[in-house]
């Protein structure tokens, strides 16, 4: 596969507050990548500097083989879709999505009839047909950022960018506009880059995952390729609900609490953290192996069950499907806990 | 559209009405009654002594004066007011509050500093009177001089207008239009004024209305020659002080129903577009 976006060592700080750490990655033609991040690790800023909306201080970023930071914004063609929508609020629907052929110059801009018939065919690609008359302030969120997408694919972009573009919806239009947006990006055949703080959207959609923290990137890889193997205790954080305990590996065996079983592969000699995802995890009777447990209380929640458990004095708030828990699982119990796949992380000092 | 918080009513019986009406009251003895006795007095001798007295070469000359001193320094301030309020609003940098601060400057200090200010330094025995005796350059006690001296009373009405909404709406639209091709003029023109508009307007007419009434500061520059450097405010107190009364009133029911066309405009601006108006806002 050839390579579309290379972005190599690009630094930008604010004063002295640095947002961006020596960031190098690179995207496929028409790979879907995401950027995902807590707030103020620095993915937005990235977007921006791929827009051309910031200057980075460092670095280098060539897309096509060109040198991108040397070409202004204005004639880098990319569709840039903005949180909060940023719809021309004076202007109707079909004028937001015609502006960026309208303000071409006349030499290049194309006649007002096709003009017209390019609103209309952009109007249906994002399913809004009849609102072509309507102003910004009479659509809903989701319909908002439908036309800010349409607006933004009227340039005909050589690259998408969208800055976390359903943060401001909610949860039901979210996973709606999700597939939609992936369709769209398949259909249209251009190198999209998204930011999310959202893991599971990112993980959902992209074709490949940036995790990045504190302005560096963190990981990059296929979205099963880092869920299943985090590369530090923060990315197996971030990505999904974890249950963490202190734990030691010594000459191949992982011992946690009174539970002692094979390390997994690589782990670390020595002190270690363990991680396991709250979901992944068998319930043995109390002679079984496992991490011993009591169960504090059980809530069924429409097919999943959640069992708080006190293990090693802490307190941790397992999952379990309805078929794969022991029948007669209640308040007071003791059992034992078997985390399927742990993860071993070498103990840092500072913890 | 958010209610302000004043227009819930708590329910103390008798107090009310009594607020209500001692509030009325006030108004009607403190503004509706002296606005009413100064169209009463130029009126007092008939209508068409009114027209004499406004067609009169001096009052001529200074209703002139007003309208060209307005016409330069309300768009000087205009231009003013949305360069500053663009900087503010859309760009972060050192010193940003001091710049706030002294945009507001002027509304704090008395306009007779505003004026005395240009006569410390353009006045014969300013700074600069020497070299502008010796260049036959007149400012003080001139055309110039008035209008330097209303640009800087009313220099923050645009701005004060335009930055709490500029800020409020960001840049992302700018930057959107940026990334879609646009140039920097077409985003200014097509996108910025647009949103800003009623705002602007807003700012305008309340700069105007005080551009035109001011008086304190011009009073300090202007030296009141008749017929060359009276304004219309100017021009009712050398009336008064002659005894025209019929001269003065007439002169200031103009200024009064300057000040009432701008009540209205005004008002219809904040009905119709509320949203886009700082004044609402601020409670």
């Amino acid at each position: 596969m050839d390579l579309s976006l290379e972005i190599s060592g690009i630094s930008k700080s604010y004063g002295r507050y640095p947002a961006l750490n020596n960031v190098s990655l690179q995207a496929h033609d028409k790979e879907f990548l995401a950027l995902l991040g807590p707030s103020g690790s620095g993915k937005t800023t990235l977007l921006r500097v791929l827009a051309g909306l910031e200057k980075p201080d460092a670095g280098e970023v060539r897309f096509g083989g060109e040198d991108f930071l040397s070409v202004p914004v204005r004639q880098r063609q990319v569709g840039m879709v903005f949180q909060h929508y940023a719809l021309f609020r004076h202007m109707t629907v079909a004028q937001n999505i015609a502006f960026g052929l309208t303000v071409r110059p006349r030499s290049e801009r194309p006649s007002k009839s096709e003009i017209a018939d390019r609103v209309a065919d952009l109007l249906s690609l994002v399913q809004l047909d009849d609102m072509g008359k309507r102003y910004p302030a009479q659509l809903s969120g989701g319909q908002r950022q439908r036309v800010a997408l349409a607006r933004a694919l009227a340039i005909e972009p050589k690259m998408l960018l969208l800055d976390e573009p359903f943060g401001a919806l909610d949860a039901q239009v979210r996973r709606e506009l999700r597939r939609w947006l992936r369709e769209l990006h398949d259909r249209a055949g251009v190198t999209t880059v998204f930011v999310t703080h959202d893991q599971e959207e990112a993980l959902d959609l992209a074709d490949r995952v940036a995790i990045m923290r504190d302005g560096q990137l963190i990981q990059l890889g296929a979205p099963n390729e880092v869920y299943e193997n985090p590369a530090d205790p923060f990315v197996y954080d971030f990505l999904g609900a974890a249950c963490r305990m202190p734990g030691k590996v010594e000459g191949g065996r992982l011992t946690v609490a009174d539970w002692v079983t094979k390390a997994p592969k690589g782990a670390p000699e020595g002190p270690v953290e363990v991680f396991f995802r709250p979901d992944e995890v068998a319930f043995a009777p109390a002679d079984g192996a496992g991490l011993g447990a009591e169960v504090k209380a059980v809530a069924q929640r429409g097919p999943d069950v959640r069992i708080e458990c006190v293990i090693e004095g802490e307190v941790f708030e397992l999952e379990a499907h309805g078929p794969t828990l022991p029948a007669g699982v209640a308040p007071g119990l003791s059992l034992r806990v078997k985390p399927m796949r742990p993860r071993v992380y070498p103990r840092t000092t500072v913890a | 559209m958010s209610s302000s918080p004043g227009s819930s009513s708590i329910r103390m019986p008798g107090i009310a009405p009594l607020l209500v009406f001692a509030s009325i009251a006030a108004m009607v003895l403190l503004v509706v009654g002296p606005l009413a006795i100064v169209f009463t007095e130029a009126f007092s001798k008939g209508l068409s002594r009114f027209f004499l007295e406004i067609r009169e070469p001096d009052a001529v000359a200074a209703i002139r004066l007003t309208l060209l001193v307005a016409a330069i320094s309300v768009p000087l301030n205009a231009v003013f007011g949305i360069a500053a309020a663009w900087t503010v609003a859309k760009f972060e940098f050192r010193g940003k509050s001091l710049l706030l601060t002294i945009i507001d400057l002027p509304f704090s200090i008395s306009p007779v500093v505003s004026g005395l200010v240009w006569v410390l330094l353009f006045g014969a025995q300013g700074w600069f009177g020497e070299w502008l005796i010796d260049h036959d350059v007149k400012i003080i006690f001139a055309t110039t001089g008035l209008v330097l001296a209303t640009v800087l009373v009313t220099l923050p009405f645009v701005a004060r207008e335009l930055i709490p909404l500029m800020q409020d709406q960001g840049s992302d639209e700018e930057s959107a239009a940026i990334t879609l091709g646009a140039d920097g003029f077409t985003t200014f023109w097509k996108i910025t004024i647009p949103n800003i508009k009623w705002a602007l307007l807003y700012g305008v007419l309340l700069c105007n209305a005080r551009a035109m009434g001011e008086f304190g500061a011009v009073s300090v520059v202007s030296g009141h020659i008749r017929g060359m450097t009276t304004t219309l405010p100017l021009h009712v107190e050398v009336l008064y002080n002659d005894y025209d009364f019929v001269g003065a009133f007439a002169a200031a029911s103009l200024l009064a129903s300057l000040g009432l066309v701008t009540l209205v405009v005004k008002t219809a601006l904040e009905w119709r577009h509320a949203g886009e108006l700082s004044a609402t806002r601020r409670h």
